[in-house]
């Protein structure tokens, strides 16, 4: 019978290693204090505040109009579905009565933002697990994307298209016919991302199976958007709490019950698809009339509490405003998707290699302006 | 039995992503988005909508429809444009009335939010296109927007 040997130079211990605040894969100035067992992860312990610029507390400053440029500043991926729901809130504060035509532009451009946040997270999640040719052509089709919003809001990137009672502009003549070129384009470049990486052995060695999140975790870590439904949990703002004109059209809430790091990837994909079918059925029934109602110069809400929530590329984005009936709320809360998903990460990653914590960060999708604020 | 087949659809997920690339490989000449910025910079042209700065336009007669109501003022959530003003003559009714004596816009400050511009009774001011706006000191990015010398068109009222 042999012997165990104890080896007495060499000993096993945990020990510390930081990844981030400036880590390509953590998209981001986000820390994260890993402590690891060789290269098993124990613990995972997200650093946050590399990026706080205190938002919620600058909204008490500012004026509703005002406060809707700074949501283009924390999920800047999806900007304008951000300024969509303060302005809802704000709006349904007011009691406005929002013109047809708003609500469907609203609902098309945001369908488009999602697209493009999309496409973004598909090319960096490529990137993440080692494919550098993802980056390109997920960034060649959110480039038509940003030219569409560049002709009719002015910008690229930080849009602040929405305002209290509408749009600050009508949309570009070109606008319609510009859509319709990208449905086209998209619908034959979407297949290409599934042949260039869904199907790949090396790609799906690294995620199928990673970062499993069962429903019930998924609901008590108050994960949404696609990293819920991933899971299985109905959790889509957009099926069970319509706004703007999303109930005038036909989609499918896309679920999974896997739950691992390549069902996320599938539905994010797939929503790709279902976003360009709203878009499909909104383009060509734009109605005609005011792109904006007129509100008062200084708006003051009623005294109150409001909550609006929207369906943003990464999950359920809710917007709180205490007011005390002064032309600034008494307290904005932002209730971020991000900040949620991010909590989840201990648990979804202990027991992964450091290889797959990266995979798995890449499927929650994070934007760190949006978890600090 | 199954190892070989792995290896083979293994083989045939990489040949198919190859497939893929080697198209734009081939015809990348054609599809082509990036843009030669220095070189292109004469035929380059920005679209009419997009915010690059804040501009104010005079006509031939040196003459701006600013009124200095500052408006803008208030609704720029930054701070980004300043108005200094002073009280002058009207020469049509010979009274008292508000005129600009500078326009001061931060650049440096500006989020390019176009509440200043949404919000002038006069359209005064409008976005410019320039994007070039790289500077060695930022005292640079501060400006003036109206000209010296320049004054109130006439008929402009808010």
């Amino acid at each position: 019978m042999e012997t165990e040997v104890v080896h007495t130079n060499f000993k096993s211990e945990e020990y510390f290693i930081n990844m981030g605040p400036q880590h390509p894969a953590t998209h981001g100035v986000l820390r994260l204090l890993l402590t690891i067992d060789g290269e098993i992860i124990k613990k995972v312990e997200p650093d946050l505040g590399y990026i706080h610029r205190s938002i919620e507390k600058m909204c008490e400053r500012d004026s509703y109009q005002q406060i809707v440029h700074l949501t283009d500043r924390m999920d800047y991926l999806s900007a304008n579905i951000n300024n969509e729901a303060v302005c809802l809130a704000v709006e349904n504060a007011l009691q406005l009565e929002i013109p047809e035509r708003v609500k469907v532009i609203r609902t098309i451009i945001g369908e488009l933002t999602r697209i493009s946040s999309h496409c973004l997270w598909w090319g960096v999640m490529g990137m993440d697990v080692g494919a550098l040719t993802t980056y390109f052509y997920g960034f060649r089709d959110r480039e038509m994307i940003n030219d569409i919003m560049e002709e009719t809001c002015g910008a690229r990137l930080t849009m602040n298209y929405n305002v209290p009672g509408g749009l600050m502009l009508d949309i570009h003549p070109n606008f319609v016919k510009r859509v319709k070129d990208f449905i086209v384009h998209f619908k034959t470049k979407l297949p290409e991302y599934d042949r260039l990486l869904t199907g790949n052995v090396i790609f799906q060695k690294r995620t199928v199976g990673v970062g499993i999140l069962s429903k019930e975790d998924a609901i008590s870590f108050g994960a949404s958007g696609p990293v819920g439904r991933a899971s299985g949990y109905s959790c889509d703002v957009r099926k069970h709490h319509p706004y703007s004109a999303i109930d005038k059209v036909t989609f499918n809430e896309v679920l999974k019950t896997e739950g691992d790091t390549y069902a996320r990837y599938l539905v994010r994909i797939q929503e790709m698809w279902e976003s360009l079918s709203i878009v499909e059925q909104l383009i060509d029934n734009i109605p005609e009339g005011e792109h904006r109602v007129t509100t008062n110069a200084v708006i003051k809400l009623p005294k109150g509490e409001y909550f609006q929530k929207v369906e943003t590329a990464r999950g359920e984005l809710g917007v709180y405003i205490i007011s005390t009936g002064t032309k600034s709320p008494y307290r904005l809360k932002f209730r971020s998707p991000g900040f949620s998903n991010l909590s989840l990460l201990n648990h979804i990653a202990v027991g992964g290699k450091i290889g797959d914590l990266v995979a798995t960060m890449a499927t929650l999708d994070l934007v760190i302006p949006d978890i600090d604020r | 039995m199954s190892y070989f087949s792995d290896i083979y659809k293994g083989i045939k997920t990489l040949l198919t992503g190859m497939s893929v690339t080697g198209k734009y490989f081939l015809t990348s000449r054609k599809g082509a988005i990036t843009q030669q910025y220095p070189d292109n910079r004469d035929t380059l042209k920005m679209f009419d909508r997009f915010r690059g700065e804040v501009i104010m336009p005079h006509d031939e007669n040196n003459e701006h429809r600013c009124t200095g109501c500052q408006k803008c003022e208030i609704a720029c959530p930054n701070g980004t444009i300043e108005i200094i003003w002073d009280r002058g003559i009207d020469e049509v009714t010979g009274k008292k009335k508000k005129k600009i004596d500078q326009f001061v816009y931060h650049l440096s400050m500006c989020t390019m939010c176009g509440l200043c511009i949404d919000v002038c009774p006069t359209d005064a001011i409008e976005w410019g296109q320039n994007f070039e706006n790289s500077v060695y000191d930022r005292s640079a990015l501060t400006r003036v927007l109206n000209k010296p010398g320049s004054k109130l068109m006439p008929g402009v009222e808010d």
